[in-house]
């Protein structure tokens, strides 16, 4: 084990993959004379050289198709999105190129491409730049969806996610980059896509909540532990394939559940795990499943409203208050 | 908005409540669901929920108050309202006393503008399962089943209930609404169980430590005169209701109870089930007999179109619960179709709330039978009054150990007495007698109880 911060998890984990298969290259904006926008392809250039780290012009649509056609004939591209509010311009070549070659062609080309970068709202990016981007990519069959919390968990799903041989949203976060942790330094430590882990054990109440809000709601169950309430935080870390198993486990034994997300609320990630809650739990519910999400508006500049716009802790005890009838 | 909070209805012979207190100040939020006010009824204490949101404006009727029913007690209305026309409006009169559905009377002062008094429970319940409580009175046809009223709880607490046998419709919600949650059921569940309070063995009475028997001194003065409590009146004026105007006949009947007490001894040695008492099996066999003898289950009633026999056909039954200021007698509703772990759990918890004076309004009536049991006080058989619109009452005595003839040799046997009395304008003699038969071959043949 080692300390080290978000930002470096990822660079170790990108390092490892790309001297560990010679397929694995890196592509996008800024990602190599600059050494990524966000620092996370530090030194890549000079130890892999610049047919593996690749500077792109800026244009999204144009390198992520390109980085379809290299995934087709057999490289494992990883692209990065300088921010995943810029994929946008490439949703065309992701969500019906990449997502939907290994139908469409029969099963004859799959696509391990790895699209990575920073998402969801973080300190004043306004209302271009704060998206919480998952959503326009769960949706689509063929995808999965990565959400990483932690930097273990950054290093460990981003290394599942490069050796996965379908297509990968890896979304990380402004906000995260500079967080330390714990990270095992076995190069072959990873950890599986599809499998959510319980952050913090309790009794009474089962909220799930990922990256940002993931720490905001860990804050908030450390103080209203004082209370007497027992949270339990299931933080799900890919989103598709959803782990639903530990989820659902999770409320069949506080038999309460929140769920967190940043984004606007309107068919958000918060609506997909309450339906699934119910569907598979209902019988075990003793309150209706309480949903904290963002404001359904874009994200405001001024930092004031940023924060009125984003679940606050406040908001987040309050639902944990109403689900346990406290 | 304004909501006028009138003095609730709360049972079918209440004509006035006494606020006990008030649980909001002057001013204070209030929303609907919230218990704003404690009520002393003639039968049990209630705490009111408000209907209508916004603020408690005006307390009209203070803590200690008594008003007829359908008097204005307070108001609720946002801040910004302006309710000087309510609260100065003159009192209204009384709601009539009959059902509340009915049209008040139009006393002279009502024809002004004030509105007309509403019907207290479309201004208040005591809770949501109260607004239902009047299936007795009005004129409705024979068959019609109490209507029932969707019970709120979460899923949660619908499995615990349903694997605990508790039944949610006695159990008070906590949640939002009045949903009943996972710890509402749980309370009854764990609610502590009290010693049966049905016929104890005398051995055992023997056995247990006796209380000292002391006189207490002899007071200085002559006598004194004792204001009635609102149970003590409300007996006082009900009793004569039924004994004068019913012709009470009586018949009784004494019954083996050797195998019943077998019985119930194997039924409290399982793990994990209620304990089953006497009095429990005596309401299921009841229950039972009376689905057998519908002329028992029977209500007579007067009508100006001309009087009707209405037969139930379902055994609510109410038992007579002891209390240090009077009776009262709680109703286990569709006994028939319970089994006697439910029984036991549901009387239970209904005596416990009775002693506690806990009980909710529509726990208190719907009767169609009700049952007296007097055996814990060693009494050997005793005669009771029927509790009108009630057919019939069944009285029963100790269950006390006694030599039987039994072919043609002397032994010790268990036995018990049971005497019915009945209204004679419902049924005669045999009717109650073959009731009397049938409740004698359930509880000598108590396995029957277990079908």
């Amino acid at each position: 084990m080692a300390v080290m911060t978000y930002r470096e998890a990822l660079n170790l984990a990108l390092r490892e993959e790309m001297r560990r298969d010679a397929r694995v290259f890196v592509m996008g904006e800024e990602v190599g004379l600059y050494e990524g926008a966000y620092k996370v392809t530090q030194g890549l250039l000079k130890e892999f050289g610049d047919k593996r780290v690749v500077d792109t012009p800026i244009a999204e649509s144009g390198f992520t198709g390109v980085g379809v056609g290299a995934a087709m004939l057999g490289l494992r591209p990883v692209v990065e999105m300088m921010t995943f509010n810029f994929s946008i311009l490439a949703l065309d070549q992701i969500v019906n190129s990449a997502a939907k070659m290994l139908y469409m062609s029969g099963g004859q080309y799959n696509i391990p491409i790895v699209i990575r970068g920073p998402g969801g709202p973080a300190a004043q990016l306004a209302a271009q730049h704060s998206q919480s981007m998952e959503v326009y990519f769960y949706h689509v069959p063929g995808l999965k969806v990565v959400r990483p919390s932690t930097p273990a968990d950054a290093k460990g799903l981003l290394k599942s996610a490069i050796r996965d041989d379908n297509p990968v949203i890896f979304i990380e976060a402004e906000t995260l980059y500079a967080v330390k942790g714990e990270v095992p330094e076995d190069p072959d430590f990873t950890i599986p896509l599809g499998q959510a882990v319980v952050r913090r054990e309790g009794t009474d109440v089962t909220v799930i909540a990922y990256m940002g809000m993931m720490y905001r709601a860990l804050e908030v169950a450390e103080e209203l532990a004082k209370e007497g309430i027992s949270v339990e935080l299931v933080d799900p870390r890919t989103l598709r394939p959803m782990d639903t198993e530990t989820l659902i486990g999770s409320v069949r034994k506080t038999h309460r559940a929140v769920v967190i997300e940043a984004g606007a609320g309107f068919a958000g990630m918060g609506s997909e795990i309450a339906s699934e809650i119910q569907e598979e739990a209902f019988d075990d519910l003793d309150a209706p499943v309480e949903r904290v999400t963002g404001e359904n508006a874009p994200m405001p500049y001024a930092r004031n409203l940023e924060l009125l716009k984003t679940p606050s802790k406040a908001k987040i005890a309050e639902a944990i208050r109403k689900v346990c009838y406290a | 908005m304004i909501t006028k909070v009138l003095m609730p209805k709360l049972s079918e012979a209440m004509e006035t409540g006494k606020v006990i207190k008030w649980l909001k100040k002057e001013g204070d939020p209030v929303k609907g669901g919230d218990v704003i006010a404690e009520i002393e009824t003639d039968k049990a204490n209630v705490e009111i929920e408000a209907f209508g949101s916004g603020a408690l404006r005006k307390i009209i009727v203070d803590a200690g108050g008594q008003v007829p029913v359908g008097e204005l007690i307070a108001i609720i209305a946002d801040p910004a309202d302006d309710i000087s026309a309510v609260s100065a409006a003159p009192q209204k009169p009384a709601a009539p006393a009959a059902a509340p559905a009915a049209p008040a009377p139009a006393a002279p002062g009502a024809a002004s503008t004030a509105a007309p008094p509403l019907p207290a429970m479309e201004t208040y319940q005591s809770t949501p399962a109260t607004s239902r409580v009047v299936p007795m009175t009005p004129s409705i046809a024979p068959a019609a089943a109490p209507a029932t009223r969707r019970v709120k709880a979460s899923p949660l607490a619908k499995k615990i209930a349903a694997q605990g046998g508790v039944d949610l419709r006695l159990v008070q919600g906590s949640g939002p609404g009045g949903r009943i949650v996972r710890r509402d059921v749980e309370a009854a569940l764990s609610a502590p169980r009290p010693a049966p309070a049905a016929a104890p063995a005398p051995a055992a009475a023997v056995a247990a430590p006796r209380p000292a028997f002391v006189v207490p001194p002899r007071p200085g003065a002559e006598f004194e005169d004792m204001a009635l409590s609102p149970m003590r009146a409300a007996i006082a004026k009900q009793m004569p209701l039924s004994k004068a105007p019913v012709p009470h006949f009586y018949v009784t009947s004494e019954i083996a109870m050797d195998r019943a007490w077998e019985l119930r001894s194997e039924l409290n040695a399982l793990e994990g089930q209620p304990r089953v008492s006497v009095t429990d099996m005596v309401i299921k066999a009841c229950a039972l007999a009376l689905l057998k003898n519908p002329g028992v289950n029977a209500s007579f009633r007067s009508d100006p179109q001309g009087a009707a026999i209405r037969v139930h056909h379902r055994a609510h039954i109410g038992i007579a619960v002891a209390l240090e200021q009077g009776l009262i007698t709680p109703v286990l509703r569709d006994v028939d179709v319970k089994p006697l772990s439910q029984i036991a759990a549901e009387w239970r918890d209904l005596a416990e709330r009775a002693r506690a004076q806990k009980l909710r309004v529509q726990e208190l009536s719907g009767a169609t039978f009700s049952i007296s049991n007097l055996g814990m006080f060693d009494v050997d058989e005793f005669s009771a009054i029927i509790n009108p619109p009630e057919g019939a009452i069944l009285a029963v005595g100790a269950v006390v150990e006694k030599p039987v003839v039994q072919d043609g040799e002397i032994r010790v046997g268990r036995r018990m007495k049971v005497t019915l009395s009945c209204d004679h304008r419902v049924m005669d003699g045999a009717t109650g007698a073959r009731f009397l038969q049938d409740l004698k071959r359930l509880l000598e043949e108590p396995l029957r109880l277990l079908l």
